[in-house]
């Protein structure tokens, strides 16, 4: 690995013995096309630089040419992990626009399909977090639940991953015969084998020898960078958006909000495992009890939102993502903004990879779960 | 029946395959381009590359409900040298083209390409009113196979991989041939 010659733009190693790699856009355990410029001395990491925009394709500038419901659709690929969080925040933001009174029913629904959101995205996190650690079997693991949980989105929503489950108004379709069934199965069967991903990855010697103490972040830093989610909440930042502005069916349901305080890699691979159990409990509490009535409100043929500002926020698998919708009264919004979750988390990997060692670094990125379509958008 | 059982009859585009096949080779060599292609065909090995959501389903086609290693695909590498297909899964977007025409150019020959999803095939629902994604892959590299859906289910990945195999096993000498100087002209 030569030194290279030109060092600004690569970030800039100053000092001697320093040189620059490139992880990515095209590598395994970046999760997509991130690209990192890493300076290195020898194996230490001293500076992580981000480079984004290898999938930026636009979204919020196309926003501003299509309509309200064509908007819910482009969503579902931002965060294709959290695909039905990413509708609800949309089509919760036009809803309160138009200061519409919607049923329990339908926010009963909205809640039971984003937690099975949320739980299948962090499952996956697990498995691929493992990998990213060299443990192939909990890849298999992983999916291997992941797929049942697409099976009842398959059955209801007819999607596997990204849904587009969301209307405004309401939901696409009514609930399945079998869903209340097969989601209790799922439940079920899940409570029983979760104890399989402790044994495999939480008590596993090595993973916490390479997890603990890794990559901390204290709760000022976290606070500061605005670092939501999982990851903030592991440094003991309460930022859950179900628990502070509930939305949807939370108001009316009890669970904790998962809170650690050590702030490193393995306390934020820790929140996701107690948070799939948090789901499972808010979904014990809405199965049994989902309103009748209809699926959906009517809607007039064109939306147009009154003039003036909206936001709205939700809480995905991965932090808080906002929609920030101005509009002038037309069927087009003026200017739409999303305050993607992982955008902001990217922030600080680099305040807390330095003086790591490089395979530290996958470690650390990993635990902050990336999506990255969700940073660039 | 699941893909693995259906019969070759009933893919339904046999005509137009089995014309790539062209006539006029003779028995020793046909014989020799029958091993060559089984053992080609057995051992695609594709590249880990995904941009957005098609990877996550790249990804179950791989885990164990749909098992990708039944037909020799198991093996995902990281390394562009190491690789003998490289599966578009997601969207490319200007600033990544470059990329993707690099590491195509970086795999070694005989190479294929797979158009996975929407995105990578038109651009998908980015393609009318973005300014940044590339409307469809083929204005970059040559594909072989189309895999349309957004993102396609892991049984239609596989559907695709299995018509790759079956492109595979019609080449001969003189097509592979044209094949490598038309990758190289581009």
């Amino acid at each position: 690995m030569a030194k290279i010659e030109n060092e600004a733009a690569y970030g800039g190693a100053e000092e001697q013995n320093e040189y620059v790699i490139n992880i990515g856009p095209q590598h395994p355990s970046t999760h997509g096309v991130l690209r990192l410029v890493v300076t290195l001395q020898g194996e230490i990491v001293k500076n992580v630089q981000p480079h984004v925009g290898y999938i930026h394709r636009g979204i919020e500038k196309m926003c501003e040419s299509i309509t309200y419901p064509q908007i819910i659709h482009l969503t579902d690929r931002m965060d294709y992990l959290s695909a039905h969080m990413n509708n609800e925040a949309v089509c919760l933001a036009v809803e309160n626009a138009l200061e519409m009174e919607i049923p329990d029913r339908i926010k009963v629904i909205r809640t039971l399909m984003s937690e099975l959101t949320r739980i299948q995205s962090h499952q996956l996190f697990w498995a691929t977090y493992g990998m990213d650690m060299g443990g192939q079997t909990c890849f298999f693991y992983g999916l291997r639940d992941r797929e049942k949980i697409l099976d009842i989105f398959e059955e209801t929503t007819g999607g596997r991953m990204i849904v587009s489950y969301n209307c405004l108004g309401g939901v696409m379709y009514d609930l399945h015969p079998n869903f209340r069934k097969r989601v209790k199965d799922f439940i079920k069967y899940f409570r029983s084998i979760i104890h399989e991903y402790d044994a495999i990855l939480t008590g596993n010697i090595i993973f916490r020898e390479r997890t603990m103490g890794i990559g901390p972040l204290t709760l000022d830093d976290a606070v500061s960078f605005g670092v939501t989610g999982p990851s903030g909440r592991a440094s003991g930042f309460s930022c859950d958006i179900r628990k502070h502005a509930p939305y949807s069916a939370y108001d009316r349901v009890i669970f904790n909000e998962v809170l650690l305080t050590e702030g490193d890699t393995y306390s934020r691979y820790l929140v996701r495992m107690e948070e799939m159990k948090e789901s499972m409990n808010i979904i014990d509490q809405l199965i049994d009890n989902i309103p009748e009535g209809a699926h959906a409100v009517k809607m007039k043929p064109v939306i147009k939102l009154p003039e003036g500002e909206y936001y709205q926020r939700v809480e995905t698998a991965r932090g808080e993502l906002g929609v920030f919708i101005i509009s002038d009264g037309n069927k087009n919004p003026c200017r739409v903004k999303f305050r993607s979750p992982n955008l902001v988390n990217l922030g600080v990997l680099n305040h807390i990879s330095k003086e790591f060692k490089i395979a530290d670094l996958i470690a650390i990125a990993g635990s902050l779960d990336f999506v990255i379509p969700d940073i660039d958008r | 029946m699941g893909i693995k059982g259906m019969k070759h009859e009933e893919f339904g585009d046999n005509g137009s395959l089995e014309l790539m096949k062209e006539q006029g080779a003779n028995i020793i060599v046909s014989t020799v381009d029958d091993v060559i292609n089984w053992g080609r065909k057995s051992s695609l090995w594709p590249l880990t590359f995904a941009t957005s959501c098609c990877g996550i389903e790249m990804m179950a086609a791989g885990a164990p409900r749909h098992d990708f290693a039944r037909f020799g695909m198991e093996v995902y590498r990281a390394s562009p040298r190491q690789a003998d297909v490289i599966v578009v899964a997601g969207t490319i977007v200007k600033k990544m083209a470059p990329v993707l025409k690099r590491l195509y150019d970086q795999m070694s020959e005989p190479k294929y390409v797979v158009a996975m999803g929407s995105c990578a095939i038109s651009g998908g629902p980015f393609c009318r009113n973005s300014y940044s994604v590339v409307k469809g892959v083929e204005n970059i590299i040559p594909v072989d196979v189309y895999v349309p859906g957004c993102p396609p289910r892991p049984e239609a990945l596989l559907y695709g991989m299995l018509q790759l195999q079956r492109k595979i096993e019609t080449e001969n000498a003189k097509s592979r041939k044209q094949r490598s100087e038309q990758n190289n002209e581009q």
